[in-house]
């Protein structure tokens, strides 16, 4: 897989990572997903934005099945990733997970050291051989996810121990080291400091030169700074998804006119 | 700026709180009167308990203690070859021959040796030597058989022992039989009273910590100074140890499964009422089932260990399984979602997160439901437990299926006994029991602070 990148860039064409269409999503009787279709391209920032309770986070966790978790909720439709049904009985949600890596609302880092929260995923993946390429892999991602120099000196405290902010960066460190090819992030943000906001903004600027990266967030700001498309929800639909710079300067929908001016929310 | 407030007159204000901050209303006089009248109560209730755990400390521990103390009287027995080895070949089989009552003459030669030697007569006591003899247990011949037959190559050769005196020689000294109170008993002169006092000066009658409480089996109606222990402590400790070894594992693997995979749906949750319900079920219930089951069908001896185990274990479950969903549940879901995020599988997750998380609960639940059972005592009667046992039960595994006893059946069984020097060793027992459930509970609460401390 490593070695077919360069060709893809070279290519740079933007292939499609997800394809999702006539996705519904139900929490028993609730309907919380409605028709929604999307299709998420390779090596590109997708912002999902909408008003609270829309279904972001519902629509988010459908694309690593973290909904699986959830006894009530049911998911139909085709969601395709590099072409295969993630909902088919074939495949493990846990292989699905492993190349489709997740950053949760609220930092949750393990109550384990922050070079054991690192190496946890490579461990359990197998990613390295010995003591000295986890090592490297575990410097590689917390220097990606710009905790690296607040921490080195402490990598065998706990995780738990680090600000609210470092959490978060850390929980995103802990999603790149298992080098998923799709990082789901589910407003990175809301916990973090201006300065902080930008080092994760920076990185996912980064990430996007080999991941396919979707973001939730409640800033459109973040959502113009940092995505090429966007998606607005509301109230369990897609209402409109295109190119970032339009759907901001150009909306097609008065509903997400009406968001993105500040009238409903 | 106060000051002036205070001193000038209260001007007269309106709205729902006018009048001065420095005088309480009316309302909140009632308010506080009802919180002053609330703690009263509560320091009483608080009282109530201190003053009723004083009570009963102070008498467990003033009737209890004496029975780690014992009294002896060291006597030099001249094992005489004509009474114990007859034809002088030292057989054991021809020797162990020799019933306890061929070695009773051996002791009372050596007790009336002993009052030869410290210059004192029999006669000035009005007391026989067979009235000297029974001033010893009776235990003290068995002892002496235990020896000769340890030992064949010492026979012929005089040897110092120290026996226990008997049971009312020792309550003198403990102030349950007095001089007033052995002339109406019919077990005890005041002449024996006075030799062993003779004895006492003479230095061949002392009275000191006694290991044989803790370390020998149960004895008969006429002889509690031999009684201790030893059997009762083993099989609490056999039956904790199969406690231990089948409800934790299956308690924990239950609660997991219950807790983290199982469907929520009616059968879950009908388990779940059930369970609860079980924890509540009088213990006397899990004896019957016992009794049915593991020795009625399954065939299992009555008053064994892996019996009364197995019955404690059906009692200890349901607590560990509560306090294990309960710990279990405790554990923040985040936790869980994050190592499913990088990829774990649920079994990853549970063990590499959730249960490492929840051990300090779960250990706590284990330690107070085997501190619970330890003192059980009502289903261990109905399968036998509180049988007179004589012999150690071997050591584990076949041990697990010799008749024992239980600290706490133990305590009962003495409690109806006749003597009143059974009472004494059922209270030290039970501050054996006690010391047990503090230490249990003491190490429920290291674990706890050691395993929460890890972060
Ligand atoms: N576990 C659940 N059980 C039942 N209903 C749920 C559950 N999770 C979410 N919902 C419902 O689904 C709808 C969408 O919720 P979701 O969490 O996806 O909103 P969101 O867009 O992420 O909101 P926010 O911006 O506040 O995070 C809501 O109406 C919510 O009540
Ligand atoms: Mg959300």
């Amino acid at each position: 897989m490593n070695d077919m990148r360069p060709v893809e860039r070279s290519v740079d064409t933007k292939e499609i990572k997800f394809e999702c269409s006539d996705v519904q999503v139900y929490y028993g009787a609730t309907h919380a997903i409605k028709d929604v279709n999307v299709t998420l391209e390779d090596k590109t920032v997708t912002a999902f934005i909408g008003p609270s309770g829309c279904g972001k986070s519902t629509f988010l966790r459908c694309l690593n099945r973290m909904n699986d978790t959830i006894d009530i909720c049911r998911v139909t439709g085709n969601l395709l990733l590099d072409g295969e049904d993630i909902y088919d009985k074939r495949v493990d949600p846990v292989q699905l997970r492993a190349k489709v890596g997740m950053v949760f609302q609220k930092p949750n880092p393990f109550p384990k050291s922050i070079y054991d929260n690192i190496a946890y995923g490579p461990r359990i993946h197998g990613l390295a051989k010995n003591k000295a390429e986890l090592d490297e892999i575990v410097e590689k991602s917390l220097r990606r996810g710009a905790i690296w120099d607040e921490v080195k000196d402490r990598l065998d405290a706990p995780g738990t121990g680090l600000s609210g902010g470092q959490q978060q960066r850390l929980c995103i460190a802990r999603a790149i080291a298992t080098e998923p090819e799709v990082l789901l992030m589910d407003e990175p943000c809301s916990a973090l400091d201006p300065i902080a906001t930008a080092q994760v903004e920076e990185l996912i600027d980064e990430l996007r030169e080999n991941y396919s990266v979707v973001i939730v967030t409640h800033s459109m700001q973040q959502a113009a700074r940092v995505s090429q498309k966007t998606a607005f929800f509301h109230l369990g639909n897609l209402v409109e998804f295109g190119e970032t710079g339009k759907i901001f300067t150009n909306p097609r929908d008065p509903r997400t006119e009406s968001y993105i001016t500040g009238r409903i929310g | 700026m106060t000051d002036a407030t205070a001193n000038a007159a209260p001007a007269p204000k309106q709205g729902k709180h006018a009048g001065s901050l420095f005088d309480a209303d009316a309302r909140t006089k009632k308010r506080n009167a009802a919180e002053t009248r609330f703690r009263a109560y509560g320091l009483t209730a608080v009282g109530i308990g201190v003053a009723a755990l004083i009570m009963l400390m102070t008498s467990i521990l003033g009737q209890g203690l004496p029975a780690f103390n014992q009294t002896f009287i060291t006597l030099d027995v001249y094992l005489d070859e004509a009474k114990l080895d007859k034809n002088g070949t030292r057989d054991i089989e021809a020797i162990k021959k020799v019933s306890t009552f061929g070695y009773a003459p051996l002791i009372k030669n050596a007790m009336a040796a002993k009052v030869d030697e410290l210059g004192i007569s029999f006669e000035t006591f009005g007391v026989s030597g067979k009235d000297a003899e029974a001033m010893i247990s009776k235990e003290a011949a068995a002892q002496l058989r235990r020896f000769v037959i340890a030992h064949p190559d010492r026979i012929g050769d005089t040897v110092e022992f120290e026996f226990l005196a008997s049971g009312r020689i020792d309550g003198y000294y403990k102030g349950r039989v007095s001089m007033e109170s052995a002339e109406k008993d019919s077990n005890v002169t005041p002449g024996q009273l006075q030799l062993a006092d003779a004895l006492k000066e003479g230095g061949a009658l002392s009275t000191h910590f006694n290991w044989g409480f803790i370390t020998m089996a149960d004895a008969s109606e006429n002889r509690p100074e031999a009684a201790g222990i030893g059997v009762a402590m083993l099989g609490s400790l056999y039956m904790m140890i199969i406690v231990l070894c089948l409800a934790l594992p299956i308690g924990v693997a239950a609660s997991i499964y219950l807790e983290e995979f199982a469907p929520k749906n009616w059968i879950t949750d009908l388990i779940e009422v059930n369970i609860s319900n079980l924890a509540a079920v009088p213990s006397i219930v899990f004896g019957i089932l016992g009794l049915a089951i593991f020795i009625n069908y399954a065939g299992l001896p009555q008053s064994a260990p892996v019996v009364g185990g197995l019955v404690l274990t059906l009692m200890t479950l349901p607590t560990i399984i509560i306090s294990t969903r309960a710990s279990l549940k405790s554990v923040p879901p985040s936790i869980r979602d994050a190592a499913l995020g990088v990829g774990a599988s649920k079994m990853q997750s549970v063990f590499h997160h959730v249960l490492p998380l929840a051990a300090p609960g779960i250990l706590t639940g284990t330690i107070i439901g085997l501190a619970q059972a330890l003192g059980e005592t009502a289903p261990l009667m109905l399968i036998g437990m509180v049988a007179f046992v004589r012999e150690f039960p071997s050591a584990p595994p076949e041990g697990f299926f010799d008749p024992a006893s239980a600290l706490p059946v133990q305590v009962y069984n003495w409690t109806t006994r006749a003597d009143p020097a059974f009472v004494e060793r059922a209270s030290g027992a039970i501050i054996v029991l006690l010391i047990f459930l503090l230490c249990m509970n003491f190490l429920a609460i290291v674990l706890r602070r050691r395993f929460e401390r890890r972060w």
